[in-house]
């Protein structure tokens, strides 16, 4: 193995300082010359024509610029179906629907005269069941598809299905078989810092904006063709990304106030910030599309898998974004998780009156995750089998390819599988401590680990620039969002180039400037532009070597003689150097250049900075400025198939827990939370314990406590009161996480993603010890005490 | 209804007009442009927006600006030392990895050091409780009550405090 001088050491983040200095700026703390301030009025019923929009007493208001409504702008059509419009014309189809927006000197202003419109509605019935909403006679949510088809029924133009094998034949097959009907609610994504964006136009019509996106360049198409529908056709648009206050997949999609704010931009000729609130972004923006699932697997009577029977109903809401595509990142696991020959999985969405939904952190893949690891513990538990076991026996190998294609490369599974039993004292534990409510349950977790192309293109492109003074800048697309991409990066380059980390400055986040980067998401932000950093390091380095073979000596021959000028007793030493030197001579290490067949020598080491200077300053001098664009050797999936190895490798993991049930309350005490991941190899220690320990604990939120509570189609707890994501209080219990190094060929030094997978597994590993526990098994999440209280004694009755 | 407003601020005297209904952190975000206080809910329940007001945390979302007259309070910003050195808790927060999106940062370093005055050795359960008034989204906490227990260590041999 390669001895690094920074991969996988604990390199503090280069970020950090300035964060916990509170100088770190977010979309809240930008500021714009003239800057107006924008409100969004939302609509009032959960489905409903609009019958008439009065903004007259609001156009009147002092400090009001300009108050915009479907009828006196472009019609903006948006999202991935282009299904949504910016603000709404002749029918509302959810609560947070935009029926007009107001610019105002001051954000008090702007909200006062969101009061004085006055819009009239006539109700229409609502639909908020994906069920009720696929029955004949149910109210349809749109009349007509994006082209005006007319549309008969409220299946969204989006499915999914895949199928390898027969499953049927093997139902025949198998010894046993468990079915489950499973449900996950929808989840809000809660970053601390909220959504916001400025937009201004410059006098020739092209757009500025300042907006909290992990997609920045795939929103410059957005706003590009927003543009064209304002009669701004070639008109192009810069996306400038702040500091991001976390944000989980919901800068995944661009979204209506970003498009109000445009509109408004436009019309007021100044620029427009549009902040959300909590309320706002509770209510707002999109959450993690809830599931329902009935899952069939069977094995035969060793507990080897046969097949595995995957049908899913996604609650779509009103409209679509990305998130209709996050079934392709679900069939990941569904497909291939643990070694099964016949598959069958669909997924279909439903139009509802509900809050539109989008993607969130796993992409679907806690949602799949949920369904096919606490249905195994059932058939392990039909088949009599440890629910360890069961996953050791069908575990997942390294050089193997799935039904779906998906070329597994390095696989640690059953390194992670072993490490949490151990952890656990599983063979002690589980099934053991049921008079006491104790129990022991794990899961395991598939995911893209190289990327996920979604996209065309699945690539990152960098740029690197080496300046007078040493210093690397590398200039890139790709989005810090709190992941730890930028400490990533200045790790991969300090080592790829041979600098240290405090040489290197990491630049991203402007459309005009960086290199393009398909969006931060799939986990692909360190595993992509790491790679491409490696690339052009790599071009860099073959560039100072050339440099150092024309430059080198000479520059060491003037400081010798410098010295003898110096010094009349120094005497010039032999260099035993008696051929041009080579660009294969040279090693450049920790910001110094020497030879490697002298690499002690030190009148013939010299700072990279000396070198570039010596290049430089010069008549035809030169400098050193590289580039690459990395795109991951994977590919599409087949639209007729779902057939493709979507990603370049793949994570796995093993997550587990032990817990103590309060029969009474229901209340789930956790004891111990172990999580062990395949890797490939650390890059960042700090980083990576800070992934798993923060998406294992967004997992226990979703396990346990988070619920999205709504009344026809209304949210009721748009808060962090009443939408109880975890506390500190609430841990009380160890964490303790393994990382098992695999080396993954296709990785950067060996790394694979890292920063969804955190947060897959935990729902199903607690569902499992809970089952463990007590006996009991809830099928939809979250895990409530009320739930649980109520099956205890359900289950005391019988 | 505007009025002037006069209170110690990280370490200066200043006054400011400001209207009455304002919170501290309007005050402190738009008239002194202090923006390392940040929102992250206007409702008190997320802490990001934690200050010491003689030396005690508060969530300047819900803390009237008037109420600081004569007062003094500290934001994120006033421990920041010469030349931008950072004080021991923010050190302590960045070599323990504790720090991802950031947002919730100044906050919890501000309650952080609430604690530390309080109880310059707390125990695990002391720094949960201490911090359990501030949501991180991000982290999962355990690097940051790892970095508590560092600056506990840092502050001993530091007497800054």
């Amino acid at each position: 193995m390669n001895e690094y001088s920074f991969v996988g050491k604990p390199v503090p983040r280069p970020d950090a300082p300035d964060k916990v200095a509170g100088r770190a700026l977010y979309i809240h703390d930008l500021k714009r010359p003239g800057m107006l301030y924008g409100k969004i009025k939302y609509s009032e019923h959960a489905h409903a024509k609009i019958l008439n929009i009065d903004t007259s007493k609001a156009e009147r208001l002092p400090g009001v610029r300009a108050v915009i409504t479907a009828y006196n702008t472009p019609e903006v059509r948006f999202g991935f179906i282009r299904d949504n419009i910016a603000l709404k014309k002749e029918k509302v189809r959810q609560f947070r629907d935009e029926v007009a927006a107001v610019a105002a000197i001051d954000p008090e202003i702007a909200e006062e005269a969101l009061e004085l419109i006055k819009v009239e509605y006539e109700e229409l019935p609502g639909v908020f069941d994906p069920e009720e909403a696929l029955k004949e006679g149910a109210p349809l949510i749109h009349e007509t598809d994006p082209q005006g088809r007319p549309k008969k029924d409220n299946w969204v133009p989006v499915s999914w299905k895949f199928n390898a094998g027969d499953v049927e034949e093997a139902k025949k097959k198998a010894k046993y078989i468990a079915e489950d009907y499973l449900e996950t609610p929808p989840i809000l994504h809660a970053s601390l810092g909220t959504s916001g964006c400025i937009a201004e136009f410059d006098l020739q019509g092209n757009l500025i904006i300042y907006t909290k996106t992990q997609i920045p360049f795939l929103a410059q198409n957005d706003f590009n063709r927003a543009l064209a529908s304002m009669g701004l056709k070639g008109k192009n648009t810069r996306v400038i990304v702040p500091t991001l206050g976390g944000s989980f997949g919901s800068g995944l999609d661009t979204h209506g106030y970003e498009y109000i704010a445009i509109l408004l931009a436009y019309k007021t000729g100044r620029p427009v910030k549009i902040v959300l609130d909590r309320e706002e972004e509770s209510k707002t923006l999109s959450p993690r599309q809830s599931t329902r699932t009935k899952i069939l697997q069977g094995c035969d009577e060793n507990g080897r898998l046969l097949f595995r029977e995957v049908r899913m109903l996604l609650d779509n809401g009103a409209y679509t974004s990305w998130g209709a595509t996050t079934p392709s990142v679900m069939m990941l696991p569904i497909s291939s998780i643990y070694r099964v020959p016949n598959v069958f999985y669909e997924a279909r969405h439903v139009y509802t009156n509900n809050t539109y939904c989008q993607a969130m952190r796993g992409y679907g893949n806690p949602q799949a995750a949920w369904a096919i690891e606490t249905n195994l513990d059932h058939l392990a538990e039909e088949a009599n089998i440890d629910p360890l076991d069961m996953r050791l026996i069908n575990k997942n190998i390294p050089d193997d390819i799935s039904p779906m294609g998906l070329r597994i490369t390095t696989c640690g599974m059953e390194e992670c599988l072993k490490a949490v039993a151990q952890k656990l004292n599983w063979k002690e534990k589980r099934g053991k401590g049921r008079n006491k409510a104790r129990g022991v349950g794990i899961a395991c977790l598939f995911h893209v680990g190289g990327s996920g192309r979604v996209y065309r293109s699945d690539g990152t492109g960098v740029i690197l620039k080496i300046d007078d003074f040493g210093y690397a800048t590398v200039v890139t697309g790709a989005i810090e969002m709190g992941q730890g991409l930028v400490a990533a990066l200045t790790v991969a380059t300090a080592e790829a180039l041979g600098v240290t980390p405090d040489r290197v400055m990491v630049v991203t986040g402007d459309t005009a400037t960086c290199p393009w980067d398909v969006g931060t998401h799939a986990s692909r932000g360190a595993f992509t532009a790491c790679n491409a950093v490696i690339m052009a390091a790599q071009k860099a380095r073959e560039k100072i070597f050339q440099l150092a073979a024309e430059h080198f000596l000479n520059r060491v021959n003037f400081k010798l003689s410098q010295m003898k000028k110096k010094d009349p007793n120094f005497q010039i030493p032999d260099l035993g150097i008696n051929r041009p030197l080579e660009p294969e001579d040279f090693e450049l290490k920790e910001n110094v250049l020497y030879l490697r067949s002298q690499p002690q020598n030190k009148y013939l080491r010299m700072g990279l900075d000396e070198l570039i200077r010596e290049a430089h300053f010069k008549e035809q001098g030169t400098m050193i400025i590289t580039e690459a664009f990395y795109d991951p050797c994977n590919q599409m999936l087949d639209k007729d198939t779902c057939i493709g190895n979507l990603s370049a490798t793949y994570i796995f993991g093993a997550q587990g827990a032990e817990v103590e049930v309060d029969l009474e309350t229901g209340h789930v005490k956790i004891l111990k939370y172990v999580a062990a991941h395949d890797v490939g190899k650390v890059l960042n220690r700090h980083s990576i314990l800070g992934q798993i320990y923060g998406g294992a604990v967004q997992g226990l939120g979703f396990a346990l406590s988070e619920e999205y509570k709504r009344d026809k189609g209304r949210m009721l707890n748009p808060n962090f009161l009443d939408y109880k994501i975890l506390s500190a209080n609430d841990l009380s219990f160890p964490i303790e996480v393994e990382l098992v190094e695999t080396m993954d060929k296709e990785g950067p030094f060996g790394a694979k993603g890292v920063g969804e997978p955190g947060l897959v597994a935990v729902a199903p590993a607690i569902a499992n010890a809970v089952y463990d526990a007590t006996g009991i098994r809830i099928n939809s999440l979250p895990l409530s005490p009320e739930k649980i209280a109520l099956s205890v004694r359900r289950l005391k009755k019988e | 209804m505007k009025r002037v407003v006069h209170f110690t601020l990280n370490g200066f005297e200043v006054e400011q007009e400001i209207e009455s209904h304002k919170m501290l952190l309007d005050l402190l975000r738009e008239k002194f442009e202090l923006t390392g206080t940040k929102e992250g809910c206007g409702q008190g329940e997320c802490g990001a927006c934690t200050v010491l007001v003689d030396g005690l945390a508060v969530n300047a979302c819900l803390f009237p600006a008037l109420e600081v007259e004569g007062r003094s309070v500290t934001t994120v910003e006033g421990l920041i030392g010469e030349g931008g050195r950072l004080h021991p808790i923010q050190e302590a927060f960045v070599e323990a990895g504790a720090v991802q999106c950031g947002f919730c940062m100044p906050g919890m370093v501000m309650s952080a050091k609430a604690l530390l005055d309080e109880t310059p050795n707390p125990t695990e359960e002391e720094i949960r409780r201490g911090i359990s008034g501030n949501l991180c989204r991000c982290t999962g906490y355990v690097q940051i009550v790892d970095a508590i227990k560092l600056a506990s260590q840092k502050l001993k041999g530091d007497g800054r405090g």
